[in-house]
């Protein structure tokens, strides 16, 4: 099944490669080679999120086997609301800041920060205290207010999503580590990796109307995927997601999820809400179109308590 | 005084003033504070009436410190503290350049019945009806408007452009601004009185605030009894004109030595250009003067605004980039009312205090406030109203109830406005993707900041809107994010009269925190 899949991968890869190559050839396709970490997964629990991250990276080998001396790396946490980090709506801070402390010691020559906000995003951004952190460790971040720093990409093989517009610096870059915040979702049951997407593309109005579900994992056909998901689950909003009310929404579960494999993230993130993974439609969806693994007792998962 | 301290004095205040009025209005990412703000608008003639008629308190009394140094100094107000006419001494200047007779006035006579009917109409219309003439006649608003409708965007340009290269440089110290137009209609005012007061100031001074403007007529009649003057030494002055070719406002008859006070401004100009030192600023010596009637001649100059209102073609304020679903839905939104800006109380009171000056629409950082164009029908062209197909209201804001000169907008404090309801959401189930495409969307219900819009079952793993109406604020971020077109599946239908939405009731999760990782 595995071997099915990474042919499948491959090959769509392979395609989508070389129509980018024709297209003008955006970014530099080759040089982020497939990541080798110990672990498909590993999941740390009972620390803050810069130590469970210190502690998890290092069980994959350290930020050395994402991250070549020189290169440039996107980070993209979720900033979709102007909302403070207790709520537990965007992306850790304290955890942006350790990634982005890690990229650099690996030798990264600039590390980029930015989200496609639902809220106001100079609000978001700085409510969000991930803008301070970010740039405290010295990232840039970056606006993704405005349709100009967009471009247009072709998704081949997408059922319902054959192109879409993509922020320039995924293009630009050679690593990207997604850095999603795992949440209810009210329409999709929840959102995490692969849902986190939805803030690298403008027209996402063009997924909500054609079937979301879909759109969600033909998006992650496309050929510039994460080196690295690193899911927080610090604090989860348990309901009322994406955006939540009150504190009341939110669950401390001190944990963080590190993995190569987004669909596998994705199904291990919906067994921390408690959610049947099959419940989630963009989960089996994915699966089967070969971009991951959601059968998590087929990985290999390293799990900390701290 | 007789030296021409006086007259760099005015262009040093002048200018200061100016600029930061021109600030205020293209800081297009609000970063001069409220109560900068305020402090400017404190002195602006008709604002500051218009607040202290509808807060009575001193607080408000800018328009009594312009009374007063009226009283004193004549219309120094024109000269000091109006953008408008501060703006035209400068396109008086560019006329001077471009023609060395655009800046030679001379003595002419006042269109005293024209003014004085248009000061009238504009008194009896705002005292019997309402804001709607002096919202299209006061100068500060004009001012206003020509800096968000024409110089902001060009502002916004200049720094996408910036933007754009910094960015090539990977500098995102500037970040690129959308552009986002109003309907049309609402720029054919504003063009008109750009046309009209840049066409006279550039070729005839201040003609257009001593022929046009009520607050300039009714300031030169207080300034009849004001007791600092510009004065003429009668043995000193050798006739030579000068002084009258030099006034902006051609009131300066120096064959009678007379000066036309209703028409003055203070600029000192005169005061400067007189070589015989004959003419200074002073307590004035009342003595008789033989006044003569002025047959003034009237000139047809507002017929042609009246004109524009017949202009139809309005500007669809839809993204036209936004995507489309396959189907489009069929259902069309009935409005019954236009949503007013928070702190707006109801839609008359709003109406009654609002002169359109677009300041809040400067300050708004998501761009929701547009100007109307029919919205609040004809009369309430201009006055701002919430567009949600173009943005949505900031759940944690209240910059526009912060600025409002008028105090048509009053202030809320941050945890009123997020209870204030301004308008209901209304879901319209048969425009909803989800039951016309059968696929998942929830845009309504994600964007939502209270949830009174969220979601419930439908068929199979679907789930579908509902909308809790008395926790609906009316924000509109549901409608903005909705993807059904051309008719929405869920918009705000605006409040008359605005009220307390309750507060989200919410209960703590009973989820527990993991002891163990749960795969």
């Amino acid at each position: 099944m595995k071997r099915r899949d990474f042919l499948k991968t491959s090959i769509g890869g392979g395609l989508a490669a070389g129509a980018a190559l024709k297209m003008g050839g955006f970014g530099k396709l080759w040089s982020s080679a497939p990541p080798v970490a110990k672990y498909d997964m590993v999941a740390v629990m009972g620390g803050n999120p810069d130590a469970m991250f210190d502690l998890g990276i290092q069980e994959l080998g350290g930020m050395g086997t994402f991250v070549q001396k020189g290169q440039k790396v996107l980070i993209k946490p979720n900033i979709g609301w102007d909302v403070i980090p207790d709520l537990g709506a965007n992306t850790n801070p304290l955890l942006v800041k350790r990634i982005i402390e890690h990229c650099f010691k690996a030798g990264a020559k600039e590390v980029y920060v930015f989200d496609h906000t639902c809220d106001n995003w100079v609000n978001c951004y700085s409510n969000s205290g991930i803008e301070k952190f970010a740039k405290s460790a010295g990232a840039k971040v970056v606006p993704a207010n405005s349709e100009s720093y967009y471009h247009q990409i072709e998704i081949p093989g997408g059922i319902k999503l054959q192109k879409a517009k993509v922020h320039q610096l995924l293009l630009e870059t050679d690593v990207f580590i997604n850095v999603p915040v795992l949440k209810d979702h009210n329409s999709t049951r929840m959102t995490c990796c692969l849902k986190n997407n939805m803030g690298i593309v403008w027209d996402r109005g063009y997924w909500h109307s054609n079937d979301l579900n879909q759109c969600i994992a033909d998006y992650a056909l496309y050929e510039k995927k994460p080196a690295l998901n690193v899911i927080d689950c610090y604090n989860v909003m348990v309901k009322h997601g994406p955006q939540g009310v009150s504190k009341e929404d939110v669950v401390p579960m001190k944990s963080q999820i590190l993995t190569t494999d987004w669909v596998a993230g994705d199904a291990a993130a919906a067994k921390m809400l408690g959610v049947a993974v099959e419940k989630i439609e963009y989960i089996p969806i994915a699966h089967k179109m070969g971009l991951g693994n959601m059968n998590l007792d087929t990985l290999n998962i390293k799990r900390i308590k701290m | 005084m007789s030296s021409s301290v006086l007259r760099r004095i005015r262009i040093v205040f002048s200018t200061l003033v100016f600029i930061f009025f021109v600030l205020v209005f293209v800081d297009f990412k609000s970063l001069i504070p409220a109560k900068y703000i305020n402090t400017l608008m404190f002195l602006q003639f008709v604002p500051s009436v218009l607040k202290y008629y509808d807060l009575k308190t001193l607080a408000a009394g800018g328009f009594l410190v312009i009374l007063l140094l009226t009283l004193l100094t004549g219309r120094t107000y024109c000269s000091f503290l109006c953008p408008l006419g501060i703006g035209q001494d400068l396109n008086s200047r560019i006329g001077g350049r471009i023609k060395k007779k655009f800046r030679r006035y001379g003595f002419k006579r006042p269109f005293t019945i024209l003014r004085y009917i248009i000061l009238a109409v504009t008194l009896i219309v705002t005292l019997v009806w309402g804001v709607y003439m002096i919202t299209l006649l006061d100068p500060y608003s004009i001012f206003a408007r020509f800096m968000t409708y024409f110089a902001k965007p060009v502002i916004i340009m200049i720094n996408n452009f910036l933007a754009g290269i910094l960015g090539k440089f990977d500098v995102y110290t500037l970040s690129n601004v959308p552009v986002k137009g109003f309907p049309l209609i609402v720029y054919s005012i504003p063009a008109a009185f750009f046309i009209l007061v840049g066409a006279l100031s550039l070729t005839k001074g201040r003609l257009y605030c001593n022929m046009i403007c009520p607050v300039g007529t009714f300031l030169g009649l207080i300034s009849k009894i004001s007791l600092f003057r510009i004065k003429f030494n009668e043995t000193d002055c050798t006739r030579c004109g000068r002084c009258a070719m030099r006034c902006k406002s051609s009131c300066i008859d120096f064959l009678k030595l007379d000066i036309d006070v209703t028409r003055c401004v203070s600029c000192f100009n005169c005061i400067h250009t007189c070589q015989d030192k004959a003419i200074s600023f002073g307590i004035v010596n009342f003595k008789k003067k033989v006044h003569e009637t002025d047959e003034s001649k009237r000139k047809v100059i507002i017929g042609s605004l009246i004109l524009l209102f017949g202009l139809s073609r309005v500007s669809n304020g839809q993204n036209k980039t936004a995507p489309k679903p396959k189907k489009e839905s069929t259902v069309k939104e009935n409005r019954t009312c236009p949503v007013c800006p928070p702190g707006g109380g109801s839609i008359e009171d709003y109406n009654k205090n609002c002169i359109a000056c677009s300041l809040c629409i400067n300050v708004c950082p998501n761009a929701v406030l547009q100007p109307a164009y029919k919205q609040y029908g004809i009369a309430g062209i201009m006055q701002p109203v919430m567009d949600y197909h173009k943005s949505f209201c900031t759940y944690n804001c209240t910059k526009c109830t912060e600025i409002c000169p008028t105090n048509a907008l009053h202030p809320l404090l941050l945890e009123a406005k997020k209870l204030t309801q301004i308008g209901k959401s209304k879901f319209i189930k048969d425009n909803c993707i989800v039951k016309t495409e059968k696929t998942a969307c929830g845009a309504c219900s994600e964007a939502c900041p209270t949830k009174a819009c969220h979601m419930i079952p439908y068929e199979g793993n679907l789930v579908i809107p509902e909308v809790t109406e008395d926790i609906c604020i009316g924000c509109g971020h549901c409608e903005f994010a909705c993807p059904a077109s051309p008719y929405k599946a869920i918009f705000v239908d605006g409040n008359t009269v605005h009220v307390a939405a309750k507060k989200p009731e919410n209960v703590q999760s009973e989820i527990k925190t993991p002891v163990e990782f749960p795969f």
